[in-house]
């Protein structure tokens, strides 16, 4: 990585140095050899960016915060990314972060990532939002591949599950999946179902890629030429098996452990929000759920599509007290359809809530991961945003398949 | 010599005034500097790390967010300490300003809640309103004890 080029990420923010935050902030962007850049204003400018932006902020940084987004659009700064950020609970400054994100987005073809810390934001919370915002403005090369070519492996090491495909000239000759557990013995197994089913050896693979949680211990350990964060990869990997590479699209990942709605165009992210606090609002929630039901997760989803989530009482979000409802449901004489149902929902719900507010959602609505093939969660994701949700042939491979595709760049390299 | 707060706290001007006329300024910038010169583990020195937002819990609830409870860590303190304020309303942000708007309401909140002499004046908008705004700090700074407390 000391090779690439430094990264300029323009940080546009309304006191984080107040938060007891910018340490933090200063590790994760030299770690992903980037450097934060403080866009030059003209300090008259304060007292009319208000008006010219459109919202009369009370707080004179969040005025700052605007100056900081025009001088970033009209290149007075040259910037190869934004990070837009502002202390988590304050009003003013959520509606302020919000449409400079948006305006950020619509003048300028700079990638911006945005969030919302506490003092507890630590480097290692937004080591995969940095990473992405740098391989954005780094790779766009790579980004721009359409067409996986020879004959390439990639291995998404995620929370819950590890995936790995072959593939060769733009198919999928070989697959493994297997539950997470040692990290290297759990993508061994899996790499190994795949070069089995694909009937290749591992010496002939040309080039690997991981992703995933446990991306860099894989990836040292195959000695991988692509080792990158989820986002890129499954944006890369969503527009490909959906067949949707030109233009805009939404792509949404319900994962084990966290989720990644991201706004896509032409294959690269623009905006993206990473849910990762709240369990609930994973596949986890709906992997407990299957087990209170006394069924397959397989089995949910078929489960869920025949019931009615208006029958059963939520009363929490929460792992805990959402399933605690669930169970009293059951007690109350619900049918594990509509159980079944009322978990998708609440897992949809919240997604809806905390991060589809954050990303501009553009059809076509590409969801992927394990989550999708539960049948049940695509019907409560389009029943509440009200549009047709796609999910493509082998969602639950996204991550693989994105590796191998974006590894297969090295193989001409 | 009395401990005088100035808001905005920040402010070139006050705090030079304040100087002026033999009083004690309590004002960001001593702060800073204070914090930048102490030797910490952080090079270079950070001034406000994740321990700050958490000694503005005694100034502000856990719900409000980190960066006004990182502010208040350094302006609470001097809440605490004052003898006297000096308040200037509406001021220019030239002339100073907290960057919070919450964190200035909670800040002016706290210093009118003390029990200690307090000047408000609006910040001047003319030649004239310059002069009579300086005539009034001017004042309410001699109306204050000289002498050390004992």
């Amino acid at each position: 990585m000391s090779t690439e080029k430094q990264v300029k990420v323009a940080l546009v923010s309304c006191g984080s140095e107040y938060a007891g935050v910018q340490g933090e902030l200063e590790k994760v962007t030299a770690s992903v050899n980037a450097k934060l850049i403080f866009p030059e204003i003209d300090i008259a400018s304060l007292d009319t960016i208000g008006r010219d932006f459109g919202i009369e902020a009370a707080s004179p940084d969040l005025r700052l915060m605007m100056a900081r987004a025009r001088a970033v659009v009209e290149g007075i700064t040259d910037v190869d990314g934004v990070f837009i950020t502002s202390c988590f609970r304050c009003a003013e400054a959520a509606i302020v972060r919000n449409e400079v994100r948006r305006y950020i987005n619509r003048h300028s073809n700079i990638p911006v990532i945005s969030y919302s810390f506490t003092e507890r934001t630590t480097a290692a919370t937004l080591m995969t939002r940095m990473e992405a915002l740098t391989t954005i403005a780094r790779r766009k090369h790579l980004l721009a591949r359409e067409r996986q070519s020879g004959l390439t492996a990639g291995i998404d090491s995620g929370s819950t599950t590890t995936k790995a495909v072959i593939m060769k000239d733009d198919k999928i000759i070989g697959q493994g999946w297997v539950p997470t557990i040692k990290v290297i013995d759990s993508a061994t197994e899996a790499f190994n179902h795949a070069l089995e089913e694909a009937g290749v050896k591992a010496e002939e693979i040309q080039a690997i890629g991981t992703t995933g949680y446990g991306r860099f211990l894989v990836g040292e350990h195959f000695k991988a030429q692509l080792i990158q964060e989820e986002i890129t990869v499954n944006s890369k990997g969503a527009v490909y098996l959906a067949d949707r590479q030109k233009g805009p699209a939404t792509v949404i990942d319900i994962g084990g452990m966290d989720n990644k709605a991201i706004s896509v165009t032409d294959g690269i992210p623009g905006m993206f929000t990473m849910g990762g606090i709240c369990a609930g609002a994973s596949g986890r929630f709906l992997d407990m759920t299957a087990k209170r039901l006394g069924v397959d997760i397989t089995e949910l989803g078929a489960l869920a599509v025949k019931g009615m989530q208006e029958n059963v009482e939520m009363n929490s979000y929460c792992i805990v007290f959402g399933i605690q409802s669930l169970v009293n449901s059951l007690a109350k004489g619900s049918r594990p359809e509509d159980v079944a149902a009322a978990a998708c929902h609440s897992v949809v719900e919240q997604i809806f809530e905390q991060q589809l507010q954050e990303v501009d959602v553009k059809e076509p609505l590409i969801l992927v991961g394990g989550s999708s093939l539960i049948e049940g969660v695509p019907k409560a994701l389009s029943r509440l945003l009200k549009i047709d949700v796609l999910v493509p042939p082998n969602s639950h491979l996204i991550g693989a398949v994105g590796s191998a595709l974006l590894a297969s760049g090295f193989v001409e390299e | 010599m009395v401990k005088v707060i100035i808001y905005p706290i920040n402010s070139l001007i006050l705090s030079d005034l304040v100087e002026r006329f033999g009083h004690k300024p309590l004002a960001m910038m001593e702060k800073i500097k204070e914090k930048i010169n102490t030797v910490g583990v952080d090079s270079p020195p950070l001034n406000i790390t994740s321990e700050e937002p958490k000694m503005g819990l005694k100034y502000a609830a856990v719900e409000v967010p980190a960066g006004v409870r990182g502010r208040m860590a350094i302006v609470g303190p001097m809440i605490d300490e004052a003898e006297a304020a000096i308040i200037v309303n509406d001021a220019s942000m030239a002339f100073g300003c907290m960057g919070c708007a919450r964190t200035n309401e909670l800040t002016k909140y706290l210093i009118r809640q003390r029990d200690i002499p307090i000047l408000e004046v609006d910040y001047p908008r003319s030649e004239e309103e310059g002069m009579d705004f300086v005539y009034k700090i001017a004042n309410f700074l001699k109306s204050l004890p000289l002498e050390e407390k004992q």
